[in-house]
């Protein structure tokens, strides 16, 4: 199938770019770290347990912003996506190529962090992770089409994370319920929900914001 | 192979290409002449399939695997190497036996030497030549290139020369061009805007 | 249209003051409600219009419909405003607080007011054109269908957000509350449209003025 081995191709070129660079997930991963530790210091010591897996969330989000922000760094320099953009390739090929390449900057980002609340709030349960899966696909999905829409403009930097938050916010009622509320599968069958109408959008969507 | 009428392309209120016709048969070399800002580069990135016309009729008579478009930037990533550039192109273009023909093609550009540097490292003239090189890759039926002497040095020039020559018979051109003159010999049309 | 505008909205307000019969629980604050849900709905149908709009930009290419698109966010987000406002002063009345948690539509409609200026945050960072158009149609659909989804977030939220949970009228309203209702709606409606109208025509010809001033300076 031409299209998985696209996907691959371009999955992998983003990959190699950040093994060049070695920039954007060092950088993640010690931004997680570091907000995880002040949370620890913002919250007071009698707070409550579920408190803190609200503050998981939010660093989680925070880093993916971080990294994703970044996404279309290389294709916005002089115009680099028009090559994609170019050849034979499905214009949605070019979208899950870097949904697929986000998604592991941001799973790598997280074997560290979903440790590291274990080890500084309190540990981890199968829901949060299954949520933590789950919500990656969404975020990744979603923003990997607002990037591009972001580098298409000026002050993408400061655009990228406003046409992200809003959106953004379903997903933090998702994966703090699936922790916190009665019933997790509930949570993470909405984050299922999220994960398909979003995917299918953007999927959809991505050829319009790419051409002109 | 390019058969426009009317054609026009509106950024708000401003007309960049107004009423434009052209057509180009197979194996045509038309040439685009106009000063800056007439439209050279908006009508190609529109035969393109970058851009889509704000009003008027254009047919392409050509897939996208066979249109290879020579831009003013040179699409290359610049953290990878000329070789692993060409490579990803050679797998986007589904081109066969990428190995010879990216080796032939940064011989003929006088870059092999140069492929396992970083395209960031590269100088003006370089990138331009490997971007011909991207250009070329998968062998295109019809080439739009955009001022493609700009940047080359004296070896460049003649490499490029030398290109098109062999390559005027078999395939159509679109060729935008501050510098006519230079091409008239190959040019079996041209285009003023 | 603005004419009718102006008679319904009247008639609605003071049907709304007047005549509606007063509501046991909640005394004469309750009466924003005539005017806060039909500012709501009419909010919910703009944004509506505008994805509808911009699907048909991105269906045909005809760059008239950027326009219409962008004027009905732009009416969906005034509208949204008023509602969060008109919701607020409500919950002020009526329960002696300026903001609530717990009240579904107030919540929903703050999360699609941060959408939709980053909407406008997105138009104004890109150049005008084509690109500019099918990006904000694109960006139009994603918040059409972020509707439903937060308002799911929302009602999923209320387990663990713990909502203090208000009665208010619902659609169990007598016969001469629904007539009141739908009155203020129609006029509510009315007059989205008619400053979706106005404001088109004038954006159009806004557009026409720079367009023949840059075929006068092309001579």
């Amino acid at each position: 199938m031409t299209y998985a081995r696209d996907v691959a191709a371009l999955a992998r070129k983003d990959l190699l770019l950040e093994l060049r660079a070695r920039e954007t997930l060092p950088a993640m991963v010690l931004f997680v770290l570091a907000t995880l530790v002040a949370f620890r210091f913002a919250l007071p010591a009698d707070a409550s347990e579920r408190a803190s897996v609200g503050l998981l969330w939010v660093a989680i989000l925070f880093t993916a912003l971080l990294g994703i922000t970044r996404a279309f760094i290389p294709e916005r320099e002089q115009r680099v996506l028009d090559g994609l953009v170019l050849s034979p390739v499905d214009r949605s090929a070019i979208w899950l190529g870097k949904v697929v390449a986000t998604l592991a900057f941001l799973g790598a980002a997280e074997l560290v962090a979903l440790p590291a609340f274990g080890l500084f709030f309190e540990s981890v349960t199968w829901s949060t992770v299954a949520a933590v899966a789950l919500a990656d696909v969404g975020i990744c999905a979603v923003g990997a089409i607002l990037a591009a829409m972001a580098a298409a403009g000026r002050a993408r930097e400061l655009l990228f994370p406003l046409l992200f938050l809003p959106l953004s916010l379903p997903i933090l009622v998702g994966g703090v319920g699936a922790a916190v509320g009665g019933d997790p599968v509930r949570y993470l069958a909405f984050l299922a929900l999220y994960d398909g109408v979003f995917a299918i959008l953007a999927w959809a969507s991505f050829e319009y914001v790419v051409t002109e | 192979m390019i058969r426009a009428r009317g054609l026009e392309r509106r950024y708000g209120a401003k007309r960049v290409l107004r009423g434009v016709d052209l057509d180009v048969e197979r194996g045509g070399f038309t040439l685009v002449t106009g000063r800056n800002g007439s439209g050279k580069t908006t009508l190609l990135r529109l035969v393109a399939g970058l851009a889509a016309p704000t009003a008027g009729r254009l047919e392409v008579d050509v897939e996208r695997g066979q249109l290879g478009f020579l831009s003013h930037e040179p699409l290359v990533y610049r953290e990878l190497t000329a070789i692993e550039n060409l490579r990803l192109y050679a797998r986007l273009y589904r081109v066969p036996e990428p190995r010879e023909r990216i080796g032939m093609l940064l011989e003929r550009f006088a870059l092999w030497d140069a492929r396992n540097e970083r395209a960031g490292s590269y100088s003006r003239g370089m990138l331009q030549r490997l971007a011909l090189c991207r250009t070329l890759l998968h062998g295109p039926e019809l080439l739009l290139l955009d001022e493609p002497y700009s940047g080359l040095d004296a070896e460049g020039v003649d490499l490029l020369d030398r290109e098109l020559a062999e390559r005027r018979g078999s395939a159509t051109f679109l060729v935008a061009t501050h510098d006519p003159e230079r091409l008239a010999p190959l040019a079996s049309g041209a285009l003023a805007l | 249209m603005a004419v009718a505008a102006a008679v319904v909205l009247v008639a609605g307000v003071a049907l709304a003051l007047l005549w509606a019969p007063e509501d046991a629980d909640q005394g004469p604050s309750q009466r924003i409600f005539y005017v806060h849900v039909p500012i709501a709905l009419t909010a919910y149908a703009c944004f509506g219009w505008g994805a509808w709009k911009a699907l048909r930009l991105l269906w045909t290419g005809d760059q008239r419909y950027d326009l219409e698109s962008y004027t009905a966010v732009h009416m969906g987000t005034i509208f949204g405003t008023l509602t969060l406002v008109t919701g607020s002063i409500w919950a002020r009345t009526s329960w002696g607080v300026w903001w609530s948690w717990g009240e579904r539509q107030l919540v929903l409609f703050l999360i699609l007011f941060l959408f939709y200026a980053a909407y406008f945050m997105l138009r104004f960072s890109l150049p005008d054109g084509p690109g500019r158009a099918r990006i904000s149609a694109v960006y139009a659909l994603f918040g059409v269908v972020l509707i439903p989804i937060s308002f799911l977030a929302i009602r999923l939220a209320e387990n663990f957000i713990h909502p203090i949970v208000f009665t208010r009228d619902g659609p169990q309203m007598s016969g001469d509350m629904f007539f009141t209702f739908c009155v203020c709606l129609a006029g509510m409606v009315l007059l989205a449209g008619t400053l979706y109208l106005n404001e088109l025509a004038g954006k159009r010809l806004d557009l026409r003025l720079r367009e023949l001033r840059e075929a006068l300076e092309l001579g």
